[in-house]
């Protein structure tokens, strides 16, 4: 991952219970969630996270249900006070701000949207999404067409006048996207965002959100479940179990080369060639190897590449980047990358970043 | 002799009792005994060891009797101190009284029963709840019970407001500090499970009967519970989830009340504000006893006057006002409710 880092978490602890000091202590020594829960009544939210997270780019969160995950996105707002660690955001300790200060950075810039939206059901929709202006004490002349721009942008226009409650829960879900956009701020915390919506909105809703991406850049964090969901979204990826983090990195590096049984429980359902890229499986050399049997893009994935092949596995293939050689594909790397591997075992092809 | 003389003897407490053997005659219970002679009791009689009861075994255990002279003794003692304390404080509320009294009857009925029907239509936007209020006060002033109930009206009027003024930042205080809220829901239930009479008692000591404000505070006292509890049950119901985003875009805890809290909580609110007028309905009733203006007056005087027709049509005035009281209240709440869902 090159570029600079936004948010910066470092040896991030929470412990939900009466005494989390003591509690701490034991975790430290290396007491785990469960004994934990059991010796001392209390919950191990997060355990020594730390996690650097780049900016303009989208950083999934991914883990099962009672991971830490929402606990983990709380911290970076500090909408949850940690036991210990820091919280560094635009390089400065956000654990260090006064309330003023804290409730500057939640209006400027963080914004949040949330897994049930959680609009303001007195407020018209244009009054939502600029609910941010409006805690800043402008009134509604003055953010009525920064609103509606951001409005129209997620595909509500000539809705601004009607009440959540009229909407769908795929439209509520936009009027809390736009909310968090007419903000202006760097940084989207999205807290399993699409997880309420039907499959269909939710796919919109995805395809919704890297569009935007494309165009305006935002420090997103994103929060899921699902790992497809996570591949679609992720350039920085970050599995969670039990308050610890198993593995973080690159998304089609975690996909070939899960580091525990987890994640390989996690990724085995996964349609990999819909997923993996050739860029991921390619061997990278500049030099051509012989007989090649065409041209192919190194960010196709390989469900492409397959149906280019028509099935053929004894080809291999020039792998191109704006024109360039970048290296080559090996229809049988392909294959095998389309399995999972037993641990221990690493392809030829693969190249760790 | 007594019953429980042989408690003193045995546990050698004789001598702190004083004289041998209780004092005179002190109690009725004594001159009873005097007079069937002393006899044995069998256990099928014992009576219950009460002061009373102990008392005729050992002297200087006090009757019941004493326990409440000495109560009301302390009361008196500490009257004219508390008096210094709670009467300025409580003055402006004789004077709303008396101002609302003066103006709802003072103001013609030609233009206080439009003035009625307008706020009315104000609160409820419905032309039947219009027409029922015109038809029950025409009917009620065709009786001749008009000023009566402008007089309970104007009391109503008075304490609920004051109700309202007082019980919804209590109940916020509740909210926002579960430490308020044990301390205060011991005494909310108290005040509501009190007989309204039970009031009375200390405030007829405290004010002179003459002073409107003795009526006021019995009145606010017992109509005040549900606007507090149900301001802070609202307020603790709002959505965990919509004070959280609330949160997130860095709202301060005063835009949290004004701009979320409150007004999310409104139709809880309103509904006990609603049930605070109709208690507030009920005690206006009861306190006319203690010289309450209003339709009350006229309760009163079918009961101690057995005057069965002035009771009986009196009791339906205050049915007449307790629905269009309801309903009045109800509709704005209705409305409350309809804006927030649509
Ligand atoms: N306020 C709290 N008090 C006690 N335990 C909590 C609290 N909030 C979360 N937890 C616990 O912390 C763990 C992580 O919760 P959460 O972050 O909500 O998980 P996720 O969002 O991944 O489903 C869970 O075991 C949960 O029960
Ligand atoms: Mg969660």
């Amino acid at each position: 991952m090159s570029g600079d880092i936004k948010i910066s978490v470092r040896n991030l602890y929470k412990i939900f219970g009466n005494n989390p000091r003591d509690a701490l202590a034991k975790v430290r020594a290396g007491m785990g969630k469960t004994e934990l829960q059991r010796e001392t009544g209390h919950v191990l939210g997060l355990n020594d996270i730390n996690v650097d997270m780049p900016s303009g780019k989208t950083t999934v969160i991914m883990g099962l249900s009672g991971s830490g995950k929402s606990t983990l996105i709380r911290h970076l707002n500090r909408l949850i006070e940690p036991t210990a660690g820091e919280v560094h955001v635009n390089g400065e300790n956000i654990l260090t701000y006064g309330e003023r200060r804290l409730r500057q950075l939640r209006q400027k810039e963080m914004s949040m949207v949330f897994q049930k939206f959680a609009l303001l059901p007195h407020r018209t929709v244009l009054e939502n999404a600029g609910t941010s202006w409006q805690i800043a004490g402008k009134s509604k002349r003055d953010y009525a067409d920064e609103a509606r721009k951001w409005l129209n942008r997620v595909g509500l226009e000539g809705q601004g006048d009607q009440y959540p409650a009229q909407l769908s829960g795929g439209m509520q879900q936009r009027v809390g996207i736009a909310r968090a956009l007419t903000s202006n701020s760097d940084i989207m915390l999205m807290d399993e965002a699409f997880s309420a919506l039907d499959p269909l909105i939710r796919t919109d809703m995805q395809n919704l959100l890297v569009e935007l991406q494309n165009e305006l850049a935002k420090t997103v964090i994103f929060i899921t479940h699902d790992l497809d969901e996570a591949l679609k979204l992720a350039d920085h990826l970050v599995i969670l179990k039990d308050g610890l983090v198993v593995q973080q990195g690159e998304p089609q590096n975690i996909l070939l080369n899960p580091s525990d049984p987890y994640i390989e429980a996690f990724v085995s359902d996964i349609n990999r060639a819909r997923v993996l890229r050739v860029r991921s499986i390619m061997e990278k050399t500049a030099d051509l190897p012989g007989a090649v049997a065409g041209e192919i893009d190194y960010d196709a994935t390989l469900e492409s590449v397959i149906a280019v092949s028509k099935g053929d596995t004894t080809h291999n293939y020039r792998v191109m980047q704006s024109g360039r050689q970048v290296g080559v594909l090996h229809m049988q790397d392909l294959v095998r990358a389309l399995v999972p591997l037993k641990p221990g075992e690493r392809t030829a092809g693969q190249q760790t970043r | 002799m007594a019953t429980y003389d042989f408690l003193f003897d045995t546990t050698g407490l004789r001598g702190w009792c004083g004289e041998e053997q209780g004092g005179g005659l002190s109690s009725m219970a004594d001159l009873m005994g005097q007079a069937g002679g002393p006899t044995e009791t069998s256990l099928w009689d014992l009576p219950f060891p009460s002061l009373d009861a102990l008392h005729e075994a050992c002297s200087a255990i006090p009757q019941s009797r004493d326990l409440t002279r000495g109560l009301e003794r302390g009361f008196l003692d500490i009257k004219d101190s508390l008096k210094v304390v709670v009467d300025p404080l409580t003055q402006p509320l004789s004077w709303a009284l008396e101002n609302a009294l003066w103006i709802m009857q003072a103001v013609p009925w030609w233009i206080m029963i439009p003035v009625l029907l307008l706020i009315t239509w104000a609160v409820g936007r419905s032309g039947r709840l219009v027409a029922l209020v015109a038809a029950c006060f025409g009917f009620l002033a065709f009786i001749d019970f008009y000023d009566h109930t402008m007089q309970t009206l104007a009391i109503i009027f008075v304490c609920a407001f004051i109700c309202v003024l007082l019980g919804v930042p209590i109940g916020i205080a509740m909210s926002r500090s579960d430490r308020v809220q044990r301390g205060l829901i011991p005494v909310l239930d108290m005040l509501q499970t009190l007989p309204p009479f039970v009031y009375l008692i200390p405030l007829i000591f405290l004010f002179s009967v003459t002073e409107p404000k003795l009526y006021g505070i019995a009145i606010i006292l017992y109509a005040i519970v549900p606007v507090v509890r149900l301001t802070d049950l609202g307020i603790r119901l709002v959505d965990k989830d919509v004070i959280e985003a609330a949160d997130a875009f860095g709202m301060s805890k005063r835009q949290k009340l004004f701009g979320v809290q409150i007004p999310l909580a409104l139709p809880n609110i309103m509904a006990g504000v609603n049930q605070t007028i109709m208690m507030s309905l009920a005690m206006v009733v009861i306190a006319s006893l203690v010289s309450a203006p209003g339709l009350g007056v006229l309760v009163l005087r079918g009961i101690r006057s057995l005057e069965l027709g002035v009771g009986l049509l009196s009791g339906l005035g205050i049915v007449l006002l307790a629905i269009i009281l309801d309903r009045v209240t109800k509709a704005a709440l209705a409305r409350i409710n309809a804006e927030q869902k649509s």
